[in-house]
């Protein structure tokens, strides 16, 4: 093996636990532009269109308030004056109208497609994530990334075009067109509105506590209910039903007290600041009646100051929303983004049709496997795997054996590259699998694992897996060598039956899992406890299928069950990651070393009996 | 939504006066217009200083008698939404606890629990939102009209005509795409299963190289939900500019006709202006009322699932009172069947036995045999479709919950513990065991090492799940707090499956020992964990296909031959004598 994949290997290990998910907002906000300089045209087009709509929208008001002053007693209307100015309203009112609706469709579309873009960054890196990184982070906090995140960004590109960029305009437009009409009615508006921003800030920071305290609560109360949801069956088996609910209503007496509390203190900030929006109103109100009587002012600039005092507030509340979403959306975009970053696994599998895969194709192997010198640890400095060595003929079955996280799962995870060496090599039929193409390392296994995973799916689907193109004569072949066929058969509607995450029992799943790799009769056959949750009867007659299976083939077992270990041609011990015994059932068993002391104390009984 | 609301009735005070005093606030807020008109037609017209300050001194009176309003009515709205809220959850969490199996069987707990959390919430603030706004919103709309009417009888027609033709637009739009945003949810679970999917399976599908294969289905189904975002979106795109569009057109009428009016000397200036400002606080309005049907109607969605966790109809019922008291701790089946609810083929059929009290009876089958089944029978967790299930003499059904809970002590299959420390844990089924019971439940469980090397001892804190104790050890804790009960039945459902061998062998023994002995039944798909036991049943797809001790059962019964070969394969069996089944 080449020094330069090992230098790589090393690289991607530190990287994974080394790098924060910490990325500064602005770093995010500019991440988010680069994904829409994609659509640049759609954006400008979209600013366009929203200064249009903007400037129609105030301008509005001020041809209405010119129509009104041509309104000015009994015998005193202008008739002529007015049909223009409201014809002109008419068309500008039209035009505003068409502008609006079209910004609306293209912000759509561009939220709607960043989002997109993202999504499909992010599950295209799942594949290619190394599994460190994937057995480090709980899927539950990944799918919250990809999901919950996503849509707070959506939200907030949304939000944020649709009334950032209008707040803006909107704000200057509003100015302009104010102080045209009467410099010190606006002054005094400009004066006044910092005014509500100190009172909504005010108690904002008030509210905040309790918000906090209710959120706290809250969560409290969220880990209670999950428990007693999830162990109801225990808790009625126990008769604990009462206590529970007294629990319950301890945590929820605080709720309710929490609550309340940020509930109403945040209800206050809109009465507040309209309180405060009806004392500037008046305020207008007076000085324009003195402007109007002084001659610097008629009545529909006045009506038009009354209605911009009014309008005048509420982009500026619509901006400090916005901020806010997008503030969320940033931090939800920096956590998308330090996913989306993370570097893939070196050689990762191509995901795109017709893309090569790299590394060269192994072809189909005879299954000679080579371990030479293998080291490989989790965690820096706390080795699992060490000095492993293995030479293991076409059609060996070798059985690994020893305690609970002696690395008996971490081999096979060394095995099919899910995780790479630290050094040392592994060769299959005297290729380094450094050097294939993981697709068509893969290939040559047949993996069957403790863990049932099925795809939501029909049960032709899942046995299909592999080898979609199967026919249903092979399928049900496959399925009567693995015995599933018999519950297959029984089921409502046999192989087009949808299979949900509930729909079978552990031993069921676990034949399709058997069944899955018995359609593909791969070269190598890697058992991880495949049989745990299958009853012994059954497990015999599987074993016959795994025998037929397994002959020929190279297979690695990890087994808990003396008979799959008894007909092992090898059977490594383990223990604390190295080899400690080797060789066949009785040779170990006349050794009597660490092999024999554990196969008396897990297996023999069974004889003594 | 009728076994909502009567958790409201405690705050029927609360949700009137809080819509009360929000009308009040609404109320002031029309009256500015008028007051801004008089400013214009009489204070500036006949230049008189003294009323405009006046007028001006009422509106800022409005303004304080409006924000005092307001406080008043948010505070009863949130003293009444938190507070049904909080009466709502604590039904709707006794209703879960009090689920039968078969109830609980057809619901996934992560939807009960989504139902009493986020759910929950949502109708709280729905609820806020509506006592505060639900009023209000149509009041200053009619208001409105109602106030430009006593202005002047014609300009008010527009009114009349415009505010119909909004409320079309408003609500049209949005009956139209509640629906649609439902589907695009329904669109996102589906793609979050998926994600789901993708990292559960990871190994699975790097496995059989299908990576490639994943994200073509993943990108489709999201191409699907962007294409439908586009089409709800491009609808309530429409919403605002049409309305804005409108309410314009009718000002333009209105002031066309203000117009007319003046210039014939029905109506002065000051009141076209007024009759202006309605019109703008009224589309306002409409708005604000819009997006508040938006979050009632997503709050009703979800009272309703609420609604439908409560109104769940038990499948079991308890007696008040016991018929009569078991005789003693024999357990006995009489010819049941038994079905689970929704399957095809009963999990059990036609099962009968009789467990003398004290004794042991051993449980042995395939998966999927009826054993579980058979146990959960015992305990009363299901009710059998035919036949009967007594204990003493005394049929199940007939007990009340506590004297069934208190005959019967289960050791369920998946070691399950809670948050909390090991003696709260041990204590879940007799409260008020002191430590000694405890110590002495631990040291028959084989858990004393698991008690003793631990960091506070009984005080020790599991954590949720039991995260911090290996499968062996919860086990064994499971086993414990069965113990502490010291029910006259006790169940062990496959509860030495994490146990070495020998551990398992002393568990027996311990358990065999006990005084007084209750009649145990041990479920195993290990032989050796039943081969002495003074009853084996043999299970076979839910028939009892052979009913006997160890050796009778060798000579007599195919499948249990069968099992201990697959188990001892070294063993000689005698000869088969003769099929009973």
């Amino acid at each position: 093996m080449g020094k330069t994949t090992q230098n790589n290997r090393k690289k991607s290990e530190n990287k994974v636990g080394g790098q924060a998910d910490g990325m500064s907002s602005w770093q995010a906000m500019k991440r988010v532009l680069r994904l829409l300089s994609s659509y640049r045209i759609l954006l400008f087009l979209s600013i366009i269109l929203a200064g249009i709509s903007v400037l129609l929208q105030l301008y509005v008001p001020v041809l209405f308030g010119d129509a009104i002053d041509q309104i000015i007693a009994q015998g005193r209307v202008d008739f002529a004056a007015i049909t223009r100015l409201l014809a002109r309203i008419l068309i500008l009112v039209l035009l505003s109208s068409a502008a609006t609706w079209v910004m609306g469709i293209i912000n759509n579309k561009l939220a709607y497609w960043t989002v997109q873009d993202i999504r499909q960054k992010a599950i295209r890196k799942i594949q290619q994530l190394p599994l460190a990184y994937l057995d480090q982070h709980s899927s539950g906090d990944i799918v919250s990334r990809i999901i919950a995140d996503v849509d707070q960004i959506s939200d907030g590109l949304l939000l944020g075009f649709s009334q950032l960029f209008t707040g803006i305009v909107t704000i200057a437009a509003t100015l302009f067109f104010m102080f045209s009409k009467s410099v010190p009615v606006t002054l005094l508006v400009l004066l006044l509105t910092p005014v509500s921003f100190v009172v909504a800030k005010f108690i904002a920071s008030h509210s905040y506590q309790m918000f906090k305290k209710m959120t706290d609560t809250r969560g409290q109360q969220t880990a209670l209910i999950e428990e007693m949801v999830g162990g109801v069956k225990v808790v009625k088996a126990f008769g604990y039903e009462k206590r529970a609910s007294g629990r319950f209503a301890k945590i929820n007496a605080d709720l309710q007290k929490y609550s309340q509390a940020a509930t109403f203190y945040s209800s206050l900030t809109n009465p507040a600041t309209r309180f405060i929006n009806s004392l500037i109103y008046a305020l207008v109100a007076l000085a324009g009646a003195f402007l109007i009587m002084a001659g610097q002012l008629t009545v529909g600039g006045l009506s038009v100051l009354l209605n911009y005092a009014n309008q005048y507030m509420k982009p500026f509340n619509d901006i400090s929303s916005v901020v806010t979403e997008l503030q969320n959306a940033m931090a939800c975009a920096a956590r998308v983004f330090a996913l989306i970053d993370q570097e893939p696994e070196a050689m990762a599998a191509s995901l795109e049709k017709g893309q090569k895969e790299l590394g060269e194709d192994l072809g189909s192997v005879k299954g000679e496997v080579d371990l030479h010198g293998v080291n490989f640890s989790y965690v820096p400095d706390k080795p699992l795997i060490q000095d492993f060595n293995l030479e293991a003929k076409p059609g060996m079955r070798i059985a690994l054996v020893g305690p609970t996280g002696c690395g008996k799962t971490t081999t096979i995870n060394l095995l099919m590259r899910f995780y790479d060496a630290a050094s040392g090599s592994i060769m299959i039929d005297g290729k380094s699998i450094y050097e294939v193409s993981r697709h068509s390392l893969r290939r040559n296994f047949g993996m069957v694992l403790q863990d049932t995973w099925l795809e939501e799916g029909t049960v032709r689907e899942n046995i299909a897996f592999g080898k979609p193109e199967a026919t249903d004569e092979e399928i049900i072949a496959a399925a009567k060598e693995a015995h599933s066929w018999g519950f297959i058969r029984r089921l409502p509607e046999g192989l087009d039956t949808y299979l949900t995450a509930d729909s079978l029992s552990g031993g069921q799943k676990q034949l399709l899992c058997i069944t899955r790799v018995m359609l593909l009769k791969p070269p190598m056959l890697i058992l991880d406890e495949a049989t745990s949750s299958i009853d012994t009867r059954t497990e015999m007659l599987i074993q016959q299928a795994f025998d037929r299976l397994m002959a020929g083939r190279t297979s690695f077992v990890v087994a808990h069950r003396l008979s799959t270990i008894v007909n092992a041609d090898l059977i490594l011990v383990m223990k604390n990651g190295r080899i400690i015994e080797r060789g066949r059932h009785q040779e170990l068993l006349e050794k009597g070393g660490f092999y024999s002391q554990l196969y008396h104390s897990q297996f023999a009984q069974e004889e003594m009996l | 939504m009728k076994n909502l609301s009567k958790y409201l009735a405690d705050y029927k005070k609360e949700s009137i006066l809080a819509p009360a005093f929000k009308l009040l606030e609404a109320l002031f807020d029309l009256l500015v217009p008028i007051v801004v008109a008089q400013i214009i037609d009489y204070g500036i017209k006949q230049h008189n200083q003294p009323y405009i300050f006046q007028q001006a001194g009422l509106l800022v009176l409005l303004a304080v008698l409006g924000i005092a309003s307001s406080v008043t009515a948010q505070w009863f709205a949130a003293k009444a939404s938190v507070g049904f809220a909080t009466k709502l959850r604590q039904a709707a969490f006794d209703k879960v606890e009090s689920l039968s199996f078969a109830n609980l069987d057809q619901t996934a707990p992560s939807t009960l629990i989504t139902r009493l959390t986020s759910d929950i919430n949502q109708v709280q603030t729905g609820l806020n939102m509506a006592l505060r706004l639900l009023l209000r919103s149509p009041f200053i709309v009619f208001g409105s009209m109602v106030m430009a009417f006593t202005i002047n009888f014609k300009a008010a027609l527009i009114f009349l005509a415009a505010i119909p033709l909004l409320a079309v637009v408003v609500f049209g739009i949005m009956l139209v795409s509640i629906p649609l945003y439902r589907q695009v949810q329904a669109r996102l679970d589906e793609i979050t299963r998926l994600t789901n999917e993708n990292l559960t399976g990871v190994r699975v599908i790097r496995a059989f190289g299908k990576e490639g294969a994943e994200v073509a289905k993943f990108d489709q189904k999201v191409a699907a939900m962007t294409k439908l975002n586009e089409f709800v979106g491009r609808l309530a795109a429409a919403l605002n500019p049409l309305t804005y569009a409108l309410i314009n057109i009718a000002a333009i009428i209105l002031i066309y006709v203000g117009a007319i009016q003046v210039n014939s000397g029905a109506m002065q200036q000051g009141q076209v202006v007024a009759l202006y400002n309605y019109l703008a606080q009224m589309i306002v309005e409409l708005i604000k009322l819009a997006s508040l049907i938006i979050t009632i109607n997503r709050a009703l969605a979800c009272a309703d699932r609420v609604d439908q966790v409560l109104s769940i109809e038990p499948a079991q019922t308890y007696p008040e009172k016991n018929a009569a008291r078991p005789a003693d701790a024999s357990v006995s089946f009489k010819n049941v069947t038994f079905t689970y609810p929704e399957a095809g083929a009963p999990a059990l059929s036609d099962i009968s036995f009789e467990a003398a009290a004290g004794s042991t009876v051993g449980i042995i089958g395939g998966t999927g045999s009826g054993k579980s089944s058979l146990a959960a029978l015992i305990a009363r967790f299901y009710d059998a479709d035919a036949g009967e299930v007594a204990i003493g003499g005394q049929a199940v059904a007939k007990l009340t919950q506590e004297e069934l809970r208190q005959q019967v002590a289960v050791v369920p299959q998946k070691a399950q513990l809670f948050a909390g420390s090991i003696r709260d844990n041990l204590r879940l089924g007799k409260e008020a065991a002191s430590d000694q019971e405890l110590w002495n439940a631990i040291k028959l469980a084989q858990a004393s090492d698991v008690v003793e090397n631990k960091a506070g001892k009984l005080d020790f804190k599991i954590e949720q799940e039991g995260r911090n104790l290996s499968g062996g050890q919860k086990q064994r804790l499971t086993i414990a707090r069965a113990l502490v009960k010291q029910s006259p039945v006790l169940i062990m459902d496959d509860s030495d499956s994490a146990l070495d061998l020998a551990t398992a062998a002393r568990l027996r023994q311990s358990v065999a020992a006990l005084l007084p002995k209750p009649t145990t039944f041990i479920i195993s798909q290990r032989a050796s964990s039943i081969m002495q036991a003074d009853q084996i049943l043999v299970l076979d797809d839910g028939r009892l296909v052979g009913k006997g001790q160890h050796q009778t059962l060798l000579q007599t019964c195919r499948v249990y031959r069968e099992i201990i070969r697959s188990q001892f394969p070294d063993w000689e069996l005698p000869e088969l004598e003769s099929e009973v089944d």
